[in-house]
């Protein structure tokens, strides 16, 4: 099953008595993709991720990890996995804790010290390998829970939340450390509602609203180009509406915005309006940000 | 189930890194010196016109030692319940079983490893601190109970029994919450044993019923009158008996050791109540 995607999900969905946690959740996420889920808070993401680690069942629908049915028990020895809500063993030291891990992944007994320094230095903690987790901070507890994800070269690497407790030094580590997992062909699947980290590193997204996907594809698919705001006067309403032939219209009056225009035709929109009688006082490109689409997108639903 | 092993020793060292074992281990050392001083005062009892004679020196100690054990057995319950009713929950609300749980390990394998370290920790204090305390009575008034290893095997069991209520029920409720029921469950137990011997004294079926049941549904009184059993002399036993039944309402006395189909029965509540957790557990959503 090397070819099959590393997540496929048909209509998963969550419920809790009258609450929808999640509704019918359909995806498929190929081999060696960096994946944003992307949503506000109470939306179902961690839901979904749950579901997708059988953590919890399904109300209904179904879903494959690597080609196999959902909390396969060999398929989750190729999964590492960095919980939202998460916690180690205070009592043991990190090494400890990776080494935990290393077995519980089935990992060759051999392996384990290459496996755990190996982990221990890509996520900073080479210097705390011997230190009890309960002295941690949460930040490096954060990162100890990456380095637990890491091991034994997952195929896929289901983070959640990964930076919630990371200063920007430890983000910017994590999106080297993601960087690098999909370089090697590892599949990641980021949870996230930080949309400046997603647009960073993934390559593809979902973003989800009150348990349902609201859209999904390309960054670029889901951005839509660039637009631009100008300000111009003395154009009829049928001069301006035909100005739609540049891309996505939005007529506020003096203001005109121009969604999907594509830079190098932004003089060729501005030569239009002079050329049927308008006067132009400001013409702002916009480079439109993930943020932006978000907020449309949940703007309209609520 | 290596796993389970895995699990088991994840346990066991939790229990054993964590303070309460220590200041455990650290009170039962004490304990255990203050009524090795207590005992060796025995013998001084006597008045300079009739001093205590071995066989008074061993049935005074006989009593005594009950009454050490039952405390003995009552810390090891308690303990029991401190280590197996948040053994799950704790790790389920705290988050740590999110990582461990994702892992290709099965709840069966997950709970029953709880539950081997419960067990190896029970083993782990209970054995040395009984006979130490057993040896120490030995060394200062030359009296040995008749049976050790019953004994020894009889409030190991008891504590087994409370330990795997306890992670049943951490299976589905909070630490504190699983805790106070177990412990009441087993006063309960405890309590009706007294009342089943009372109904044995006055012959009335339906206190005896009472007793009957609550031995079957929580055997840990039963196991607990296996334990007084196995510390009392012949002639004590043989005293008690020549009082009549008045003594069977005594929770510090019993006149028989618990039959062999008793003894089935326990094991099988065990395993029963172990598999209820691991049904439990399997359709809990963490």
């Amino acid at each position: 099953m090397i070819d099959a995607p590393a997540i496929r999900t048909h209509d998963l969905a969550k419920r809790y008595g009258d609450i929808t946690a999640l509704a019918g959740l359909t995806m498929t996420i190929p081999r060696g993709d960096i994946f944003g889920f992307l949503g506000p808070n109470g939306a179902g993401k961690t839901t979904a991720v749950k579901l997708l680690l059988g953590l919890v069942a399904p109300t209904s629908g179904e879903g494959e990890i690597l080609g196999a049915s959902i909390g396969d028990r060999d398929s989750r020895r190729r999964i590492g996995y960095l919980p939202e809500l998460f916690r180690y063993q205070s009592w043991l030291t990190s090494r400890e804790v990776l080494a935990l891990h290393c077995e519980l992944a089935g990992i060759d007994r051999a392996a384990w010290p290459r496996e755990t320094e190996d982990a221990l230095a890509v996520v900073g903690l080479a210097d705390r390998a011997t230190s009890r987790v309960g002295t941690f901070s949460k930040g490096m507890q954060q990162r100890l829970g990456l380095g637990v994800a890491l091991l034994g070269a997952p195929d896929l690497v289901i983070l959640d939340e990964p930076t919630s407790a990371l200063d920007p030094v430890g983000r910017h580590d994590v999106r080297e450390i993601i960087r690098a997992l999909a370089d090697r062909g590892t599949t990641v699947f980021l949870n996230s509602h930080l949309l400046t980290e997603v647009e960073q590193v993934c390559r593809r997204v979902a973003i989800v609203d009150r348990g349902r996907v609201v859209a999904e594809g390309t960054l670029d698919e889901l951005l839509g180009g660039d637009s631009v705001r100008v300000r111009a006067t003395g154009l009829a309403r049928e001069q301006r509406a035909a100005l739609a032939r540049f891309g996505q219209l939005d007529d506020e009056g003096e203001w005109l915005v121009v969604r999907g225009i594509r830079a190098e035709s932004i003089p060729d929109l501005v030569a239009e309006i002079v050329r049927a009688g308008g006067r132009v006082y400001a013409v702002e490109p916009r480079h439109e940000s993930l943020e932006d689409r978000f907020l449309t997108l949940l703007g309209q639903r609520h | 189930m290596t796993l389970a092993l895995a699990i088991a020793r994840l346990q066991l060292q939790e229990l054993l890194r964590r303070r309460l074992f220590l200041a455990l281990l650290v009170l039962t050392a004490a304990v255990i010196a203050l009524t090795t001083w207590g005992f060796s005062r025995i013998p001084t009892l006597g008045s300079p016109g009739r001093p205590i004679s071995t066989t008074e020196i061993a049935a005074v100690a006989s009593q005594l030692l009950i009454l050490v054990m039952f405390m003995f057995s009552f810390v090891l319950a308690f303990s029991a319940v401190f280590a197996g009713a948040p053994a799950i929950s704790s790790e389920v609300e705290s988050g740590i079983s999110l990582a461990l749980l994702a892992r290709p390990i099965t709840r069966t394998e997950y709970v029953v490893g709880k539950w081997l370290g419960l067990v190896a920790t029970i083993l782990f204090y209970a054995i040395p601190a009984a006979s130490f305390q057993m040896l120490f009575v030995r060394l200062v008034v030359s009296y040995t109970p008749p049976r050790p290893i019953e004994f020894l095997a009889f409030v190991i069991g008891e504590a087994v029994v409370i330990a795997t209520l306890a992670l049943l029920l951490s299976t589905r409720l909070a630490g504190m919450v699983g805790g106070v029921a177990t412990l009441i469950a087993w006063g309960a137990a405890w309590m009706a044993g007294i009342v089943g011997g009372v109904g044995a004294f006055f012959d009335n079926a339906t206190l005896t019923h009472v007793g009957t049941a609550s031995k079957l549904l929580l055997p840990t009184d039963g196991l607990w009158r296996g334990a007084v059993w196995s510390l009392e002399p012949a002639s004590i036993i043989a005293g008690a008996r020549a009082a009549g039944p008045a003594a069977a309402g005594n929770p510090f006395f019993a006149p028989d050791a618990p039959p062999t189909a008793y003894l089935l029965w326990c094991v099988l509540w065990i395993a029963a109540v172990l598999a209820l957790a691991v049904w439990s557990f399997s359709r809990r959503e963490v």
